[in-house]
């Protein structure tokens, strides 16, 4: 389980690889939170190596993107399996959140 | 953490509804400390052997992980109160008619109606938490409480997925 950051652009892409679940999912926060301090304003998960999410990483998500839309950011979402998906539309989080189906297409959205 | 494979049975007298787990059909049972660092590691554990009971791909990468992972976070969290002196136990069964899983820790237990909230209205959307028994109850087929009847009396939660033909039962 781990996460790493680079940057595209003014894009900062979070690459999720593992589980986003109850016992990392404060580390992505705080990596994100880190970021956004630092002045970045322009997020985009890539969870294209991840295995599986929990409640609590769907919502650290949610908690994520209100506090970057505060700071006048924008938290979006790329490459997400079939199972990932499903947890989205379970929950109606595929509503809050752009999802873009790759990586490339979400760089471009912003 | 303790891995016991048993393939023996066990005295077990689960009071409440729905389907007992047969301990005839123990396929795994653990005993582990309450630590969330290790739910990782524990549901890999228990969905390759859902694999190996040849239950679908998508119930083995989704429904078992999310709705186990839940399962042991609440145990944790909230049943231990996360005091890692407090243990969970997991266990495992599996037949014709599908899988059980019961996960149990050293709390008071709770009510499962009461506890569940819709996370799909406009305002719990927002919220941080709330979609874990939501989740569960949506991803198995059927998700029990129950307090065991003898002492230490633990509480249990059963997770229940049927095999799709009989998905009815």
């Amino acid at each position: 389980m781990s996460f790493t950051m680079t940057k595209h652009g003014a894009v900062v892409v979070v690459d999720v690889e593992g589980q986003l679940i109850v016992g990392n999912r404060q580390e992505l926060k705080q990596k994100v939170l880190d970021e956004l301090e630092k002045g970045e304003r322009k997020f985009l998960i890539d969870f294209g190596r991840t295995g599986y999410i929990d409640s609590s990483g769907l919502g650290v998500l949610v908690s994520l993107s209100k506090k970057i839309r505060e700071q006048g950011g924008e938290l979006r979402l790329a490459n997400l399996n079939d199972d990932l998906k499903t947890l989205f539309e379970l929950t109606k989080l595929d509503t809050l959140f752009q999802i873009a189906d790759s990586r490339e297409r979400g760089l471009e959205s912003f | 953490m303790r891995n016991r494979r048993r393939t023996g049975g066990q005295p077990s007298d689960p009071s409440g509804a729905g389907v007992p787990l047969d301990p005839a059909r123990l396929a795994l049972e653990l005993e582990i400390p309450t630590d969330v660092r290790l739910i990782g590691r524990i549901v890999q554990m228990v969905s390759r052997e859902v694999r190996d009971f040849d239950f679908p791909p998508h119930l083995c990468s989704l429904n078992v992980p999310v709705a186990l992972s839940e399962a042991l976070s609440n145990a944790m969290l909230r049943g231990n109160a996360d005091d890692p002196a407090k243990t969970v136990h997991v266990r495992m069964a599996v037949d014709d008619r599908g899988l059980v899983l019961e996960v149990s820790d050293e709390g008071r237990g709770f009510d499962l109606e009461s506890c569940t909230r819709d996370p799909t209205t406009a305002d719990n959307m927002l919220r941080e938490d709330g979609r874990g028994l939501f989740l569960m109850r949506r991803l198995m087929d059927r998700v029990e409480r129950y307090t065991e009847d003898k002492a230490p009396r633990r509480n249990v939660v059963r997770l229940t997925l049927f095999r799709r033909e009989s998905a009815a039962g």
